[in-house]
């Protein structure tokens, strides 16, 4: 059985797209807004793969398949920034401004929790750049002596946060303002976030893209010299 | 054929961010470059929204698959974690709503001081 699957090249693909349809279905059966297809399907997938035993690589030699049309998208994020141009100029300041509170509150809360819990310098240097999209967050971890495993983890638990949550959050605080939605959408969830960022709208799906950068290119300055402070 | 086009051209800004990333010693994703140089080629009319457009709407909208297999991951890092599991949790779920929060009132109260400053000056107008 393992074998024939360590073989197999679409074994990992199916896999990956059945679960998220399975997904996809469930929510929209249900009706609930919190059951999002990509957590509910990774978790599928990791019980198939417990159950039958095979492992993380075995997997990935299909799914890394799908993975690779990650960074087209992400380059496709480039459209709905483009239609938004001119918001994007009006706002310059409020998503400066914005971006930069998100990131600094973000490092904050990260180094105080840190020390209230007695974590170790390196497992709180892994978490300050979770908040970025994950190639950034891996280069950016590794340069200031975290565990990239541990960052990846992150990555994934913001991103989902920011993809099941983050609609609802934002009405709980009275987030109106589809420019605000979007910038924090994608301040603290990334590309994963802006998903849904998408599925609100389109100045919503831009504003997120342009926070991802943004976030990015902040992340990329700050996280090393506040690790040099812990 | 028409979509064929479409993705060609958006392979190609992510071949071209790829070689960026080679070329520049910075920890950017290849992915960030491409989309800025589409970004500026559309800005500057090199490339046409209607280029791109149809098979980005496609992509962007099936984004959440790409992830699938990153999001899978986590069963391999698992163990560098699972000591202190919880302290993990708590600190990346509070940091990341905190994050959330602030982005989003900062620019909202930014955004709206704006309008509000606009629509007086402009004597009741909407200020959009």
């Amino acid at each position: 059985m393992n074998e024939l699957l360590t073989d197999s090249v679409f074994f990992g693909i199916a896999l990956s797209l059945c679960c998220y349809f399975a997904g996809v279905k469930l929510q929209k059966k249900t009706g609930i807004a919190l059951l999002n297809p990509l957590p509910v399907a990774a978790v599928m997938i990791i019980v198939v793969l417990c159950v039958l035993q095979i492992d993380y690589e075995t997997y990935d030699i299909g799914a890394k398949y799908i993975t690779y049309f990650l960074t087209p998208a992400t380059v496709c994020l480039a459209v709905p920034l483009y239609r938004q141009v001119k918001l994007l100029k009006e706002n310059a300041a409020a998503i400066l401004c914005g971006i930069l509170a998100g990131c600094a509150g973000h490092t904050l809360v990260v180094a105080a929790l840190g020390l209230c819990f007695a974590l170790d310098r390196v497992s709180v240097i892994s978490i300050l750049p979770k908040s970025v999209t994950t190639p950034i967050a891996m280069g950016v971890c590794e340069e200031s002596g975290g565990i990239t495993g541990i960052v990846v983890i992150g990555v994934m638990i913001a991103g989902n946060i920011g993809a099941v949550f983050a609609p609802a959050l934002l009405k709980l605080i009275k987030i109106t303002e589809p420019e605000a939605q979007g910038l924090g959408i994608g301040c603290c969830s990334h590309a994963l976030g802006t998903s849904t960022a998408v599925k609100l709208g389109e100045v919503q799906a831009a504003m997120s893209s342009l926070a991802i950068v943004v976030t990015g290119i902040m992340t990329v300055i700050i996280v090393p010299i506040v690790a040099k402070f812990l | 054929m028409q979509y064929l086009k479409q993705v060609m051209v958006i392979l190609f800004f992510s071949f071209l961010g790829e070689l960026l990333y080679l070329l520049i010693p910075l920890p950017v994703p290849a992915s960030i470059y491409g989309m800025a140089l589409l970004f500026l080629s559309l800005l500057t009319g090199i490339v046409k929204l209607a280029q791109v457009e149809d098979a980005a709407d496609f992509l962007l909208g099936i984004m959440p698959v790409f992830f699938i297999s990153p999001t899978v991951s986590i069963m391999t890092s698992y163990g560098s974690i699972a000591d202190h599991l919880m302290v993990f949790l708590v600190i990346c779920i509070v940091s990341t709503l905190a994050a959330l929060f602030l982005c989003a009132s900062v620019s909202q109260w930014m955004i709206r001081k704006k309008r509000g400053m606009k629509s007086s000056g402009r004597r009741g107008g909407t200020g959009k």
